[in-house]
């Protein structure tokens, strides 16, 4: 992780350079956030799974026949 | 293939690298092509990767994404995102795979938000294979001059190609 090209579309130059300290941090915060989100997409989707079922649970009917009442193929 | 779809630049990996950069992009063109046929070294199968334009990060990336693995379909979205994140090969995958991705930028010279479509496919000799588009959004007016693709927690692998095509509507 400490290694950048850039290509410069005008030049033609490519330049190969060590990543900065600044870039690593921001790079890693980046890596947080990322991963925050993808907790807190899947535990939604959790949720609403959940729910879901609990529904079907109270109708007493099942995810197939759910999808037929609602049109679903 | 059109006369109007010219070879900007590239660059094909002769070692491992964190990022990698197009910059000083003429705004000659009316739309951008990025084509990666790409490898990084973490073990997933389908590794993650962070897209921007202008050397920036500020949260005004949004995306919808839809794909699927060979097992299950999915889809998602992010809004006013700090990045596009997007999809290449991983270190899981067959030996020697690399993927084939192309993204598409219209009108990235105008004074219009960027919008941009993308195509990802993660070959594996493997049912963990997958496929990915994407509909992308930046919601800001500036031209694009450069292109960044780069992943916190792993690198690109020596092997990697990257080629931006312009087009010109004439």
């Amino acid at each position: 992780m400490t290694t950048a090209i850039e290509v410069n579309c005008t030049t033609g130059e490519v330049i190969e350079r060590p990543l900065t300290a600044d870039e690593i941090a921001a790079n890693e915060a980046v890596a947080a956030q990322a991963e925050a989100d993808r907790v807190a997409a899947e535990a939604e989707a959790l949720v609403r799974a959940n729910a879901k079922a609990a529904l079907l649970v109270k109708l007493g009917i099942t995810a197939d026949e759910a999808a037929l009442l609602l049109g679903g193929n | 293939m059109p006369s109007t779809y010219t070879l900007i630049s590239s660059n094909v990996l002769t070692s491992s690298a964190a990022s990698v950069t197009f910059s000083a992009i003429p705004a000659t063109y009316t739309d951008l092509v990025l084509r990666i046929s790409g490898r990084k070294d973490d073990s997933s199968v389908t590794s993650g990767v962070f897209f921007t334009v202008n050397g920036s990060s500020a949260a005004n990336y949004s995306l919808r994404r839809l794909g699927s693995n060979g097992s299950t379909a999915s889809s998602s979205g992010t809004t006013n995102n700090t990045e596009w994140y997007t999809s290449t090969s991983g270190n899981g995958a067959t030996s020697n795979t690399y993927n084939n991705a192309e993204y598409y930028f219209a009108n990235y010279a105008s004074n219009a938000n960027k919008t941009a479509s993308a195509f990802e496919a993660m070959e594996n000799n493997a049912t963990t294979a997958s496929i990915q588009t994407r509909a992308m959004l930046r919601s800001v007016t500036d031209a694009i001059t450069s292109i960044t693709l780069s992943d916190a927690t792993s690198n690109w692998l020596s092997g990697s190609s990257f080629y931006l095509y312009g087009i010109k509507n004439s």
